[in-house]
C-alpha cells in the first residue's frame, strides 16, 4: 500500500482500510451499477472517492441470483444439463463439460476418443468466442467502441458455426455424459476453417489500433498491476497471473481431454497491468485458433461420438465425491459434485474464476485508481457475475 | 500417500481416500482442521485455495465442510473435510492464510448459517438482501414453501381454444358451414 505523506489528500490508512468521515464533505460516495459499464452481467461497484479518486471499493453482488447450485439438488443427473450451461453466458460449454465429466467420472463412463477431440474442438471455440467478446468491452471501456463491434462480429460469426453444430447460439446443450449430441454438419469443417481465416485477419488490426493506441497505452499501462505473489494470496488463475510471469496452465499442467496431444505454450507476461493482461489474452487468442486447426487436422475422422448409457431419467450415479477443472478465458472453472448414490446430486459446487478475481481482487486493485479507469480495471480482470453468485 | 503419513502423526485426520492420481480426500477434526490446512499450505506447497464450501447432509444432522487445496509443483489436489454438527455451528476461520477466504466465509454463513469468528465482513450482505428466513442453502429450507409464500399466484392470460375463437370471431359468417 502506498506510504501517506504529510498532508496527503487522501485519508489514513489502518490495516489496509482507509479510515474517513463521509460527513466531512470531503469524500463522496457513488454507486456504479447494478448495469455496470465493465462486466457482461449485474453487479455493483460502492465506491468511495476522493476528487476523481477511489479510496475504497466494496462489491456487491446477487443482482444475478437464480440459486443454480440449489436448483440442481432437486434435480435429476439429466436435467440439471439445461440449468448447468446458464451460470456462465459467454462460456457455457465449460460447465457443460465439467459437469458431464464430473458425472462419468462418479459413474465410470469412459467416453469415445473422437468425441473426446470433439469436445475439445468446442471447449476451444468457446474460449475464442469468449474472448472476442472480453476483447469489446476492453476496447470499449477506454473509448475504442469500434474495436468492439469489429469483435462482436467476429464472435457472431463464431456463434453462427456454434448454431450450426449444436442447434443453440448461446447456449448448446452439446456435451452429455456419454459423448456429445451430434457429429459435425456436412461442411462445418470448411465453414469453421474458413471463419477462422477472417477472425485471424480482424484480430491483427486489432492488434494494431489498440496495443500500439496512445490513449490506450497511457491508461492500460500501470492500471491494476498484480504482482506475482499476490497470486495464491488471492487465488488468480488464468491470464490474471500468466500476465505477472506465473506460468500456469491447466491444460498443460493437469492435461485434461486431449490436450497432452496438442502441441502449444504457456503464454506468460512480464507485468500484469491491465495493458499485460491485453498482450496475454490477445496471443492466447491467436493460440485458440491455432488449436483449433490442430484438433481438425490430428483428430480421427470417423468413429462414434457417444457411449450408450443406462436410461437416463431412471439413473443412480454410486455414491462419491470428485472435482474437476478446466482452463477457460478468466481462469480455473471447476465442478464440485457430489453424489450420495440417488438419482440427483447431493450437491454442485461451481468454482467460477470471477469469484476470486470481483470480489477480493477488485476491491484490492481499485484503491488509489481513477475513477474513470473503474470500467478498464474490471474488465482486463475478464469477469462474469453469474458465476460468483451461482 | 505421504502428506497424510506425516500429518496423521500429529493430528486427527482418518479415512484417506483416493478418488483419482491427483485428487485425494481425507477427513481432519474440527479442532484441528485449521492447523492441517495451515501445514498443507506452508510445509507442503499447497498454496492454492482452490474452494472452500458445505455439504449439507441433513439426515446425519451433519455439516461437511469441503477445502480443496492444490499444489502447483506436483499438480495434485486436497480436499479437506471436516464433519461437524448443524446446530449453533462455528468453524474457525481461515482468512489469515488466504484472503480471499473471506468472501467464500462470507457466503457460508449467508447461505448455510456457519458462522467464523473474526472473518472480515462476515456479517455484510453477498448475494441476499435482507434475508430473514433460514440459511436457504440448508436442505431443510423449502424453495417451494418459500415462493408460495412469498409471491402470490397471477391469473394467467385469458386464452381460447383457437378454433372455437376463429369460429366465432373471426369468421362468424362462414362459422356454421365448418
Amino acid at each position: 500500500m502506498v506510504k501517506e505523506k504529510e498532508n496527503s489528500k487522501f485519508p489514513p490508512l489502518v490495516d489496509g482500510k482507509s479510515q474517513y468521515d463521509l460527513t466531512s464533505g470531503k469524500y463522496l460516495r457513488v454507486w456504479q451499477g447494478p448495469q455496470h459499464p465493465g462486466i457482461t452481467g449485474n453487479m455493483s461497484l460502492e465506491l468511495t472517492i476522493c476528487g476523481d479518486e477511489i479510496i475504497d471499493c466494496k462489491t456487491h453482488v446477487g443482482y444475478l441470483h437464480r440459486g443454480f447450485e440449489k436448483l440442481m439438488e432437486r434435480r435429476k443427473y439429466i436435467q440439471c444439463f439445461p440449468v448447468v450451461c446458464r451460470i456462465c453466458v459467454p462460456e457455457p460449454d465449460f460447465n457443460e463439460y465439467l459437469f458431464a465429466a464430473c458425472t462419468e467420472e462418479l459413474a465410470g463412463i469412459q467416453i469415445p476418443e473422437r468425441a473426446e477431440w470433439i469436445r475439445t474442438l468446442n471447449l476451444e471455440m468457446a474460449r475464442l468466442t469468449s474472448f472476442l467478446m472480453w476483447i469489446g468491452g476492453q476496447a470499449g471501456s477506454f473509448g475504442m467502441g469500434t474495436i468492439g463491434q469489429w469483435t462482436v462480429t467476429l464472435r457472431d460469426y463464431m456463434l453462427d458455426l456454434f448454431e450450426e453444430l449444436t442447434g443453440g447460439r448461446i447456449y448448446h446443450m452439446y456435451m452429455l455424459p456419454g459423448g456429445v449430441r451430434a457429429d459435425f454438419p456436412p461442411g462445418w469443417i470448411n465453414k469453421l476453417l474458413d471463419t477462422l481465416k477472417t477472425v485471424e485477419k480482424t484480430l491483427d488490426d486489432v492488434e494494431l489500433a489498440m496495443m500500439h493506441n496512445a490513449v490506450f497505452k497511457m491508461r492500460a499501462k500501470g492500471l491494476g498491476i498484480i504482482t506475482p505473489d499476490m497470486v495464491d494470496k488471492y487465488g488468480i488463475t488464468g491470464p490474471n497471473a500468466r500476465a505477472a510471469g506465473v506460468a500456469r496452465d491447466i491444460r498443460k499442467d493437469s492435461p485434461y481431454l486431449v490436450y497432452d496431444k496438442l502441441d502449444f505454450e504457456i503464454v506468460t507476461g512480464t507485468k500484469s497491468d491491465a495493458y499485460g493482461r491485453c498482450e496475454v489474452r490477445i496471443k492466447e487468442m491467436y493460440q485458440s485458433i491455432d488449436l483449433i486447426r490442430q484438433i481438425v487436422e490430428k483428430m480421427p475422422k470417423e468413429g462414434p461420438f457417444f457411449t450408450k448409457l443406462p436410461n437416463v431419467l431412471h439413473w443412480r450415479i454410486p455414491a462419491g465425491h470428485t472435482y474437476k477443472r478446466a482452463e477457460c478465458t478468466r481462469g480455473e472453472y471447476g465442478f464440485y459434485v457430489q453424489s450420495d448414490g440417488s438419482d440427483k446430486p447431493r450437491r454442485t459446487y461451481v468454482r467460477g474464476p470471477s469469484y476470486t478475481h470481483a470480489v477480493a481482487l477488485m476491491e484490492h486493485l481499485a484503491i488509489r485508481t481513477n475513477i474513470a479507469d473503474t470500467a478498464g480495471l474490471m474488465v482486463s480482470l475478464h469477469t462474469y457475475p453469474p458465476e460468483i453468485e451461482r | 500417500m505421504t502428506e497424510f503419513n506425516e500429518l496423521s502423526r500429529q493430528f486427527q485426520i482418518s479415512d484417506l481416500k483416493e478418488q483419482r492420481a491427483d485428487l485425494h480426500f481425507f477427513h481432519a477434526s474440527k479442532e484441528h482442521a485449521v492447523a492441517v490446512l495451515t501445514s498443507l499450505k506452508e510445509k507442503y506447497g499447497y498454496t492454492h485455495l482452490v474452494f472452500f464450501t458445505v455439504v449439507d447432509h441433513l439426515e446425519k444432522n451433519e455439516f461437511h465442510l469441503t477445502y480443496m487445496l492444490h499444489n502447483y509443483e506436483k499438480h495434485h489436489d486436497m480436499g479437506v473435510v471436516v464433519k461437524i454438527a448443524r446446530e449453533n455451528v462455528q468453524m474457525e476461520s481461515i482468512h489469515h492464510l488466504w484472503p480471499a477466504a473471506a468472501t467464500y466465509q462470507q457466503e457460508i454463513r449467508e447461505m448455510y448459517g456457519v458462522e467464523f469468528p473474526g472473518s472480515p465482513g462476515l456479517y455484510e450482505n453477498f448475494a441476499l438482501e435482507g434475508w430473514e428466513d433460514i440459511p436457504p442453502m440448508r436442505r431443510d429450507f423449502d424453495t417451494k414453501e418459500y415462493s408460495d409464500k412469498t409471491y402470490y399466484p397471477r391469473p394467467g392470460r385469458e386464452s381460447h381454444d383457437p378454433r372455437e375463437y376463429m369460429k366465432e370471431n373471426l369468421y362468424p359468417g362462414e362459422a356454421e358451414t365448418w
